[in-house]
């Protein structure tokens, strides 16, 4: 099974969104690089808004990663409530 | 170990990049000016395009007006990326508060309901015709010659895109998607939109760009724009209980104001160039002005009925004096 | 106003709503007349309801969001300049790197602003013309924010003083210029398919994360940022590429071959590409954190795989040059670093040769390659410069027809072999670097006939400084080239030992570190 990513730029944001990561995607293994964080799950990779809402302790618009995004990997599916990346192999 | 190097005072060895000191001479640039002046390939180009091998993947030959210089268009404004987002952002708060206080206040249902049927009737088919302004701005963005005249017409693009959200945004407020559906129809069968309808998808297929140019930003949307934003939202709602409506096509008004700077300046800059582009302007002008003035007038029938005419002649002479004051003779 | 509740909309409904519901289909006018572009590449799409939107930003929220990206950025580009930030830099030799950057990647990212731009006019559907739209405008973001960037080195440091001017001209800047305008003369999906999938999807992560955070390790948090924040708006540039091929197969079985020939050629023009970016990672940081070859292997090998892999329901094949860019991994870094090495007189940029503590990064890097064929040639040069003898290739390369780089790759399975293909066309003769390169060519020889060599246009002598005399006695041509390329001989060339970059950086930081 291929991996799926999602790397964040590091900081404060960016913790909690690694955070809420790491609760819903059990198997996701975290690399750490020089001024960003690379999340990395087999399969597929599921970011709850209520998650990070929970770990920021304020409402959060899960488009707002934009900011602090800076690449990923798989098939991108968004709503209000999850954002979620796949592959289909 | 981090040393302090804020203490250091050192002397640079130049100001800025040698184009900027060609075209400016040698003193610090401005970020308007590093991003935009002479940014597009302008020699050696490899291949010849496969959708216009006639030209140069960029070739000042796909308009009929002609330029020493390219990089005359200095935008009014100075806008680079991140000066333009800026804008729009400050805009999009400002639109944002309106959009909520209109709606914590109930000011919508202060209108009757003849007013709020009027008010969908006329701006939700203009959806439409800001979705066909947007393709034509991308189209001068990709057809245009250097960065300083098709980067402002990538913005304006994205804004025409604004433009018709906010629109979306107002219908689904005052009424909902079956309020959208009846707009479309309307853009589509309704007697009064046919002229309009078939004005914008003659511009979809016009090939010179700066006539595009002339067509959508300058003359199309100048008339519009007051038309619609000015003398229907602004007077003929506002005197009916419509005050809600208008804070929220707030942005279109101030946007076509600020970016009227701007076209302003292109038509200016292009028509003092030579009597050849004066002409070719002034043609363009006249042709598409009579176009849009008819393509209008239903619309201007429907939005303020007995006052039509008087209301449209004036935001004709208005263009018209807009036009005499850039150097055209219409 | 009546007061029924009103069923509150989705984010895809909604989003559907502020695009794809804008348009319509022109009775007026003709449809292949507004939309002219879409028929010729034979690319059969039926029905473009079907596309399934990637991102869902409306302009709203875009300007939102863009404007802090914008306003965090701007805030450290300012912070790192005010306090001399490039002081801070690991070492000198670093500042090379964003020399080669600024000459090269500004300009791919104004063609990908204009070509998108292209596809945002004349895409047949309303969501991918505004995801086209969106892409077009970040892509004159990240031209603006490189050049913003780098702006402050041009200040203290030689070589890009006329980086635009040098991009239409300099020899190894044809290479990005030649294959973005490659792009960029091409049909629309074949342009999508050869930047928003070979290019953004397989290739920019290696340009954008590995080399980025290496920026961030030797100390540049000013190009940290724009690469960063520019990879974010990548991260929805590669969604659409994706979505754009899965789009194209679903439509239509006929579109499998001629997209599968489209990824073949972009996969390895956009490698061949990238040769200059191996370079930078493995000999142009002075700290670095990982190999070219590691940084392939996460993401090329891995990711882009998962990618071919997921994309074979489809029957889309792994291109073959993967066979023979597996190979190369090995060696494309050293084979560029010693070619750039050897025409140090006519870079923009210093060369050097790698310090012994380099070299041993380099041999456990590459413990099957670097100790047997490459470690000696730079011990070579070095004992040749030592002896005042510095070694300069005195010839003007041959350029692969295709790519535009000098001959420079060897053999797959030989690495002491120069790769060198020849085929002959209307009369003429043309020279390749690789198999690949000619079978690009012999696809559509038409256009890469027309390809602006530097090497040829210098030997026809359309390359010398205006005013000087190629039939004067004393007629220098490598001189009058230089003149007109605007590269300053003694400044902004030749190596970095003894260069006035490392005179003004050894003094400067001198500065900052005593009391003199």
């Amino acid at each position: 099974m291929s991996n799926v990513f999602i790397a964040l730029q590091t900081n404060e944001e960016s913790r909690h969104i690694v955070e809420a990561l790491l609760e819903d995607n059990p198997t996701a293994v975290v690399d750490e690089q020089p001024a960003m964080v690379k999340i990395n799950v087999p399969g597929s990779l599921v970011l709850r808004r209520t998650t990070v809402e929970e770990k920021m302790g304020r409402p959060f618009d899960l488009q707002e990663m934009q900011v602090n995004l800076i690449t990923l990997s798989g098939h991108v599916d968004e709503d209000e409530d999850e954002f979620r990346l796949s592959w289909n192999d | 170990m981090q040393i302090d190097l804020r203490t250091v005072s050192i002397k640079p060895l130049r100001n800025t990049f040698d184009h900027l000191v060609r075209r400016f001479g040698d003193k610090p640039a401005s970020r308007y000016q590093e991003g935009s002046y002479d940014i597009q390939a302008d020699a050696n180009l490899q291949y010849r395009p496969t959708w216009d091998p006639e030209h140069e993947l960029h070739d000042p030959g796909r308009t009929a007006i002609v330029m020493a210089d390219w990089y005359a268009f200095k935008d009014p404004r100075q806008y680079y990326y991140g000066a333009y987002t800026l804008a729009r952002a400050r805009q999009q708060e400002s639109a944002e508060s309106s959009f909520e206080f209109v709606e914590s206040r109930g000011l919508l249902a202060q209108m009757d309901e003849a007013t709020r049927a009027l008010a969908l009737a006329v701006l939700m088919p203009l959806r439409h015709a800001a979705w066909g302004a947007n393709m034509n701005n991308t189209g001068m963005c990709a057809d245009g010659y250097g960065t300083l005249i098709t980067q402002p017409c990538m913005y304006h693009a994205m804004d025409n895109l604004g433009v018709a959200q906010y629109l979306t945004r107002l219908g689904l407020l005052l009424g909902d998607v079956t309020t959208l559906d009846a707009g479309r129809e309307a853009w589509l069968n309704d007697v009064r939109w046919q002229p309009l309808r078939r004005l914008v998808e003659k511009t979809l297929v016009t090939q010179d760009w700066f006539e595009l140019f002339v067509a959508q930003n300058f003359v199309l949307d100048g008339l519009l724009y007051p038309l619609i934003y000015e003398q229907f939202v602004d007077k003929h709602l506002n005197a009916h209980g419509g005050a809600g409506v208008s804070m929220l096509t707030a942005f279109m008004g101030e946007w076509h104001g600020e970016t009227r700077r701007w076209i302003d300046s292109v038509i200016k800059i292009a028509a003092a160039e030579s009597d050849a582009n004066k002409a070719l302007l002034t043609e363009w002008t006249r042709q598409w002005r009579g176009a849009a003035v008819e393509a209008l007038s239903p619309i201007a029938q429907q939005a303020l009925g007995d006052t039509a005419a008087d209301v449209l002649a004036t935001v004709d002479q208005s263009f018209n004096d807009r036009a005499a004051k850039l150097g055209l003779t219409l | 106003m009546d007061m029924q509740v009103k069923k509150k909309l989705g984010l895809k409904e909604k989003y559907a709503l502020m695009t794809r519901n804008l348009g319509w289909e022109p009775s007026y006018e003709k449809r292949e007349d507004v939309y002219p572009l879409l028929d010729y590449e034979g690319i059969k799409i039926h029905d473009w309801d079907k596309w399934e939107d990637p991102f869902r930003l409306t302009m709203d929220s875009y300007w939102k969001y863009q404007a802090e990206k914008e306003r965090k950025l701007y805030a450290i580009i300012d912070a790192f300049n005010q306090n001399n930030g490039h002081l801070n830099v690991t070492d000198a030799r670093y500042i090379n790197a964003m020399k080669i950057f600024l000459s090269a990647v500004p300009s791919l990212e104004y063609n990908a602003h204009r070509g998108f731009a292209r596809l945002g006019r004349h895409m047949g559907g309303v969501g991918p013309q505004v995801a086209c739209q969106m892409q077009a405008i970040d892509e004159i973001r990240h031209c603006q924010t490189q050049i913003h960037s780098i702006s402050n080195y041009n200040r203290f440091y030689n070589g890009i003083h006329d980086w635009k001017y040098m991009n239409d001209r300099l020899w190894y800047l044809s290479v990005p210029k030649s294959f973005f305008e490659d792009a960029c003369s091409c049909g629309p999906f074949e342009f999508i398919i050869a930047i928003g999938f070979s290019f953004e999807y397989v290739l920019t992560n290696l340009v954008f994360v590995p080399f980025v955070s290496g920026a961030a390790y030797n100390g540049d948090m000013g190009t940290m940022t724009f690469g960063f924040s520019a990879q974010s708006d990548e991260a929805r540039h590669m969604t659409l590429g994706l979505e754009v091929i899965k789009f194209m197969l679903e439509q239509d079985p006929a579109n499998l071959p001629i997209v599968q020939k489209w990824i073949d050629k972009w996969t390895w023009r956009g490698v061949r590409l990238l040769t200059i970016v191996a370079m930078m990672m493995d000999y142009m940081l002075p700290k670095r954190v990982m190999s070219w070859k590691e940084a392939w292997e996460i993401y090329f090998e891995q990711n882009g795989m998962s990618l071919f892999k997921d994309l074979a329901r489809y029957g889309i094949k792994v291109p073959d040059c993967v066979e023979q860019i597996k190979k190369e991994k090995d060696h494309l870094s050293h084979q560029a670093w010693t070619t750039f090495y050897a025409a140090a007189p006519m870079t923009n940029f210093h060369t050097w040769i790698p310090s012994d503590d380099e070299l041993d990064w380099l041999s456990s890097k590459y413990p099957d390659t670097f100790d047997k064929y490459y470690r000696p040639r730079f011990e070579f040069f070095r004992e040749q410069a030592e002896k005042g003898e510095r070694f300069v290739n005195p010839n003007l390369p041959q350029l692969c027809q295709v790519c535009q780089i000098p001959m420079l790759f060897t053999e797959p399975d030989d690495p002491t072999q120069i790769a060198y293909r020849q085929v002959e066309h209307a009369g003429e003769k043309y020279h390749f670097c690789s198999d690949h390169c000619q079978h690009i060519f012999e696809h559509e020889p038409e256009k890469y006939v027309e390809a602006w060599l530097p090497v040829h246009q210098i030997l026809q002598g359309n390359c010398f400084a205006k005013g000087d005399d190629p039939t004067a006695p004393d007629f220098n041509p490598i001189a009058s080239v230089m003149k007109w390329w605007h590269l300053e001989n003694g400044k902004d060339n030749g190596d970095f030992a003894g260069s006035e970059d490392e005179k003004n950086f050894a003094q400067w930081r001198g500065m900052a570190t005593s009391n003199t």
